[in-house]
């Protein structure tokens, strides 16, 4: 069987140094590593500007038409660059790739719709946008209002749209492509989940059509549950190839340089200020270890330690976790504590905890900031 | 999350070549392409190219026919005159420039009146103007198509081009009201308009394609733009007429090096027949447009395979 993609050693540099490696690399989410705190050390690590580096390098692979293919990997892996090369926006400064298919790509919903115009009006200029043809468009334009559930906005301009109407009718125009390979980067992580989930049984019947798919996607479920096979960059190179299931377990368990805790022990540099500083942060399992490497369904906690030196102040923890994307996933105020919440702390070392239950995250990196 | 490992499909996923040939139903004919042993598409590092690839660009006409549409569409979204706008620009400019260079500095005009003489050079200026504005800075403004979909570049600053000429059709209508007012008589001369308005556009267009790729990598240009075109307009015989060079002056044909010289003032031939067309400055003209227009195309495609990365 002849392959429908075949990349042989690409490789993309980047020159500029404007936007670097290093950049993000801080917030780049570690399951359970462990940051500073009060966000005062968000240092925007801006790069060092003499840049040239390489987004990808030495990827090569073969893709059997029919296929449903997962990349993942960490934040910069070079996966979205991956998919713009493939799609010819950007070109790679190595390698060779043979496409024998019509190829669509999706890497972000609604490219190209404009606010003024109408929900129609923008049916017909993103469909032009993606590749498809007038007639085409105008022959599924019922079912793609249809898939959107917007009948009745269908000649507002979009503008007026709440955000999730906006998301269904860009998506249900992309998910009316039908081109011999699919390219879609993460754009299932927006939406409401209904929906979203309408999303990827669309594009699951895409794949069992015969159709190529390529699919980024930071939902490990997703990954498992629709492709067969699963690529995993890591800093611009494909690190594993392999069963889905497989594929996905080595990326969430790449624990290398994850840390479960960070401590200071001398005080003259931790984060803090006059008032306080920080003593330590870690992550407990269930059982009480440390560690950093944590299933989904187990219950776990998180530790702050911190320094109290005026004995007249009243002091607050406030946990956040982000997820991979550096989103905010949830934040945990001290405030419901009841023997000390409001209360003058006395000068001395304290330590809240923060209980996370079990089953309340997907699979996925996180990273804590106290 | 509502999806677990355990529904994976991949199970029940039927060997792929067999769904493949059941889908050509819905896959467009290209599908055979397939079977041959050549690909469809070859993706590797090239060197700059200079080619323009005609098929790669005619294969995607209907996206240029809707992204002028959406230009035109968007102009005059939420505006109360709509599209009377394309009118009223030239005519309200004219107006003025009746007033002033015509009844008060008492410019000279060929023997024409002057704001029927004003606005024949107006007419291919605001043409002119406002396509290489839009166009200038087209590829910048569409800065989140070219970083998400795959098209020849050049079709945006094109389509900014067809959008003026819509524009430029609407404001013609007017000066045909005008010339039924001042009684104008046509001559053969009407018959070169065609091919005047096909040197407006192509000199927008060479002007434009040149300016939308430099702006992407230098934000000057959309700085420099308005400036550049006002020094342009005064440099063009739009409210005064060419003639007030010298006629037998041996270095008028350098007028030329401005096309927009040969156009409008071939413009107002073409139009009120008021005197012989004057080749020389329109066939400089001309010259001068396309060389601009291949000068223009080789930089796009030199800086067009970066366009992604830097804009
Ligand atoms: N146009 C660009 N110029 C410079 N660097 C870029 C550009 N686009 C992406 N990068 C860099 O290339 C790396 C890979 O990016 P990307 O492919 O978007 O990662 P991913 O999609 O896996 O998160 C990142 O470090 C990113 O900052
Ligand atoms: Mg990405």
């Amino acid at each position: 069987m002849r392959p429908i993609i075949k990349a042989s050693a690409i490789g993309k540099e980047y020159r500029i140094g404007v936007r670097s490696t290093s950049q993000g690399s801080l917030r780049e989410a570690l399951a359970g590593a462990v940051r500073a705190p009060l966000r005062w050390a968000r240092r925007r690590g801006e790069g060092d500007s003499a840049g040239a580096f390489w987004a990808l390098k030495d990827v090569g692979f073969e893709i059997q038409p029919g296929e449903a293919i997962g990349i993942i990997g960490r934040n910069g892996a070079g996966k979205s660059t991956l998919l713009k090369i493939l799609s010819r926006i950007t070109e790679p400064t190595e390698g060779r790739i043979e496409l024998y298919g019509r190829i669509a790509s999706l890497l972000e919903v609604g490219t190209g719709f404009h606010p003024e115009l109408t929900g129609r009006e923008n049916i017909f200029l993103n469909g032009a946008i993606l590749g498809m043809k007038r007639a085409e468009i105008a022959r599924k334009f019922d079912e793609i209002v249809a898939f959107a559930e917007i009948e009745k906005f269908i000649d507002t301009p979009v503008k007026r749209y709440s955000s999730g109407m906006y998301v269904r009718l860009a998506f249900a125009v992309a998910a009316h492509l039908e081109p011999e390979i699919l390219i879609v980067d993460e754009v299932l992580a927006v939406g409401d989940v209904a929906f979203q989930k309408k999303c990827l049984g669309q594009m699951s019947s895409v794949a069992q059509q015969g159709r190529t798919v390529l699919l980024v996607s930071h939902n490990m479920a997703a990954i498992k549950w629709m492709c067969s096979r699963a690529l995993l960059l890591h800093q611009g190179r494909l690190v594993e190839e392999g069963s889905p299931a497989q594929v996905v377990n080595s990326y969430l368990w790449a624990g290398r340089n994850n840390r479960a805790e960070a401590s200071w022990d001398d005080l003259s540099d931790a984060p803090g200020n006059e008032v306080f500083r920080l003593r330590g942060v870690r992550v407990r399992n269930a059982a009480g270890d440390v560690t950093s490497e944590l299933t989904a369904q187990e219950s776990f906690s998180i530790e702050v330690d911190y320094q109290n030196f005026s004995p007249v102040v009243s002091l607050g923890a406030t946990v956040v976790l982000y997820n991979e994307e550096g989103v905010c996933v949830f934040s945990s105020l001290s405030n419901r504590e009841t023997q000390w919440h409001g209360r003058v702390f006395p000068a001395g070392v304290f330590r809240s905890t923060c209980r996370v239950p079990g089953h309340l995250l997907p699979e996925g990196r996180f990273s804590v900031t106290g | 999350m509502h999806l677990t490992p355990t529904e994976r499909a991949d199970a029940s996923r039927p060997a792929a070549p067999a769904q493949l040939s059941d889908a050509t139903e819905a896959i467009t004919p290209q599908t055979n392409t397939n079977l041959s042993a050549k690909p469809l598409v070859v993706i590797e590092p090239r060197a700059a190219q200079f080619d323009i690839n005609l098929r790669d660009l005619w294969s995607y006409h209907e996206l240029f026919y809707f992204l002028t549409w959406r230009d035109v569409k968007v102009r005059y979204k939420q505006t109360l005159l709509g599209v009377l706008w394309a009118i009223l620009q030239p005519l309200m400019m004219m107006l003025i420039f009746a007033l002033f260079f015509g009844k008060l500095v008492g410019v000279p005009s060929d023997g024409i009146p002057y704001p029927l003489f004003a606005f024949a050079g107006l007419l291919p200026w605001t043409f002119f103007s406002t396509a290489v504005n839009t166009s200038g800075n087209s590829l910048v403004n569409n800065a989140n198509l070219i970083t998400k979909v795959y098209f020849p570049r050049l079709i945006v600053p094109i389509a900014s081009i067809g959008a003026g000429l819509i524009d430029f059709a609407i404001s013609f209508a007017v000066l045909g009201g005008l010339m039924v007012y001042y009684r104008v008589h046509l001559t053969w001369g009407i018959l070169l308009l065609p091919l005047l308005v096909l040197l407006q556009a192509t000199l927008a267009l060479g002007v434009g394609v040149l300016t939308s790729a430099l702006n992407i990598k230098y934000r000057d240009i959309r700085h420099a733009l308005p400036f550049l075109i006002q020094v342009w307009f005064f440099a063009s015989p739009i409210i005064y007429p060419a003639s007030m060079m010298p006629e037998r002056w041996r270095w008028r044909w350098l007028l030329g090096l401005n096309p927009m010289t040969g156009i409008i003032e071939g413009f107002r031939v073409a139009l009120f027949g008021h005197k012989e067309f004057d080749w020389v400055l329109i066939a400089t003209s001309a010259v001068t447009t396309l060389a601009l227009l291949a000068y223009a195309l080789v930089t796009f495609r030199r800086m067009e395979k970066g366009f992604a990365d830097i804009i």
